[in-house]
């Protein structure tokens, strides 16, 4: 496979799914009150281009920009044991799936795909905050475990961008059994010698924090994103007093150790390619574009992956 | 003297009245209460055996919080000898809401490693009410990777509300260190067993439970979030929390049809509390018996085992 061959794939999808929004409608920044013109800010990946606050953006437009020309197929996840608890609250959890699934038009809270990024092959999994508030359940455990397998198969990174209220109530104890059950696909990424690279979003709090999120090679934030295992609120009537300014903010994570780095969206995607690229003994990137490979379509690619395998398999001759 | 639980009250108002009359008896020469105070003895033990045979997701939550309920450091002093405390994180402190050390469990070493909540208001505060920070955890790391070099089968008794909400705990890694103590569960080549005694809350017991073998007391709870955290959070109202526990399905007899523990350790009549001793032998015997099952085992076969028990679980929902 290779990134010319990409385009032709009869899966494609990202590039026509996208629900298409209204050319002019305006959105404001919830935090600077700035009026933003919903292109100027889609292509700013959703963040604010007067005061730099970072929306939340769906896991396929992340995609569409993080992917070599927003090409990825998607890894498919199986499907888990539906209601697994005959969970009702005030409403029951399969209406409240439903609704999920009509308002964000994705199957579940996790969206894996497969492509090329800055023409070496990963794997990413993106959590959606706006279907159920990104909760992990037995689904996001199956969709990290599918992420991880293939990720193995092609040995190549697994980046995985965090985002969640926490575990998913309505799965019950199943739900916090997906602590462990991530873990397990971490270790096999670890066992492999693959990167795991993680970027924690606004917001990643709870029993995510506590597992997948927290175990990256490398701990990657957005700026300003909320990162917690206990919440503010919870705090605050615990230990009843105020919280200091920007606590559990990213920043603040960084300075308490917590953190690699944070780094601004838009500046994301080159940062993971360069660090990537060094973990798997890559030479460095050529930015811009490139002609295409002299040798035929293959050559390129090929040449990589083996380069690669050879790096992960310890080949002293690499 | 027995503290009661608002649903025994029609159980304590018999077994108040039988004890009055016996009070009542010895003051009174020649008065004969026996026959009425056995005949009410009667009616009070068929009233336990009714009201714990069929309580509830709620009734069990507070059950499993019971004040009397034994313990962690009640079940290491009967169950193992030669206790020996191993203290501290090496990095910050040393968290009292864990306990954990070496010991014998009928003459082997093992590591034993669990929470205690205290027994009164001092030891209540000292123990934090078994809420552990990021160094509890990173002490139960440090004591499975020393019984993993050793090759001691590590025992864990999980009993938390869930990890402690502080601003402390937050800025040391709380989330960090939960992570790498499931991490490092999945990661030891020794037998690792676990017994929910009272409350398995949330992420601050999984820490301690990703083990080859889980059992629960027969009233023990074990759960992705409290009663009333679900309740403020699903029905906006924290006094819905009867119908939280039930929808929950954290009791010991739910997650066993769910496959998410092993076995199910049956509690003296009317609960561990009732009877400490006759609880913490039964425990014993499970862990015995779940080691047993274990021995002989190498260490990747060990490992394999527990990460595909963790794979695995859930892929079998409640039958409808
Ligand atoms: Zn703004």
């Amino acid at each position: 496979m290779n990134w010319i061959s990409n385009y032709v794939r009869p899966k494609i999808n990202s590039l026509f799914s996208r629900r298409e929004v209204p050319e002019n409608l305006w959105s404001k920044c919830p935090e600077c009150g700035t009026m933003l013109f919903h292109r100027e800010l889609s292509d700013n990946l959703n963040v604010c281009t007067s005061c730099q606050h970072h929306m939340a953006i769906t896991p396929r437009d992340r995609f569409a920009a993080l992917f070599d020309g927003g090409v990825f197929v998607d890894v498919p996840v199986p499907a888990p044991v539906a209601d697994p608890l005959h969970f009702r609250d005030q409403k029951r959890y399969p209406d409240r799936l439903k609704s999920a699934q009509k308002a964000t038009g994705e199957a579940e809270a996790m969206l894996v795909g497969e492509g090329e990024m800055g023409r070496s092959t990963v794997v990413v999994a993106a959590q959606d905050f706006s279907f159920m508030g990104g909760s992990m359940g037995m689904y996001v455990g199956n969709a990290i475990l599918a992420a991880a397998e293939r990720a193995v198969e092609r040995r190549c990174p697994l980046i995985l961008f965090s985002a969640a209220g926490g575990a998913r109530m309505q799965e019950g104890l199943l739900s916090l059994m997906q602590m462990p059950r991530t873990t397990v696909a971490v270790e096999m990424l670890k066992e492999a010698g693959l990167p795991y690279i993680v970027v924690l979003t606004h917001p990643t709090t709870g029993g995510v924090t506590a597992s997948y999120a927290m175990l990256g090679d490398v701990q990657i934030a957005e700026p300003g994103a909320l990162i917690c295992f206990a919440g503010p609120r919870v705090i605050e009537q615990t230990i009843r007093e105020k919280l200091p300014e920007g606590f559990q903010r990213a920043e603040y994570l960084l300075e308490h150790g917590m953190l690699d780095r944070v780094t601004h969206r838009t500046e994301l995607r080159a940062e993971l390619i360069t660090i990537c690229r060094m973990l798997t003994g890559l030479p460095p990137a050529v930015m811009g574009d490139l002609p295409a490979p002299a040798e035929g379509p293959e050559a390129a690619s090929t040449a990589s992956a083996e380069a690669a395998a050879a790096v992960l398999n310890g080949d002293p001759a690499k | 003297m027995t503290n009661y639980l608002e649903f025994e009250r029609p159980l304590a108002e018999i077994e108040g009245k039988a004890e009055e009359l016996r009070a009542m008896a010895r003051r009174s020469e020649g008065m004969d209460v026996e026959k009425e105070a056995a005949a009410l003895d009667r009616k009070a033990a068929g009233m336990l055996d009714e009201i714990y045979r069929t309580l509830n997701a709620w009734q069990k939550a507070q059950v499993a919080r019971h004040a009397d309920r034994p313990h962690c450091k009640d079940y290491i002093a009967r169950l193992f000898t030669e206790f020996t405390p191993l203290a501290g994180d090496r990095n910050f402190a040393d968290d009292h809401a864990v306990m954990g050390g070496l010991a014998r469990l009928q003459d082997r070493p093992v590591m034993v490693i669990g929470q205690e909540k205290g027994h009164d208001t001092k030891t209540r505060i000292e123990r934090n009410f078994g809420m552990a920070r990021p160094e509890g955890y990173r002490k139960a790391i440090r004591l499975m990777e020393l019984a993993d070099r050793f090759g001691l089968p590590v025992i864990t008794l999980v009993d938390t509300p869930g990890a402690y909400p502080g601003k402390g705990a937050e800025e040391r890694g709380q989330s960090e260190a939960i992570a790498r103590a499931t991490q490092k569960c999945l990661r030891i080549g020794v037998p690792l067993v676990s017994v929910i005694i009272g409350e398995g809350g949330s992420g601050g017991a999984v820490a301690f439970a990703t083990a080859n073998r889980i059992a629960m007391l027969e009233h023990s709870i074990y759960s992705v979030i409290s009663p009333e955290g679900c309740a403020s959070i699903l029905w906006k109202d924290a006094e819905k929390m009867r119908e939280a526990a039930a929808a929950l399905r954290l009791t010991a007899q739910d997650l066993h049809k769910l496959g998410a523990i092993d076995r199910i350790v049956a509690e003296p009549k009317g609960g561990a509390h009732r009877d400490s001793l006759a609880a913490i032998d039964a425990v014993g015997k499970a862990i015995g018996a779940m080691l047993g099952e274990l021995d002989g085992q190498e260490p990747d076969a060990l490992r394999r085992a527990r990460r595909e028990k963790f794979v695995k679980m859930g892929s079998k929902g409640l039958a409808a």
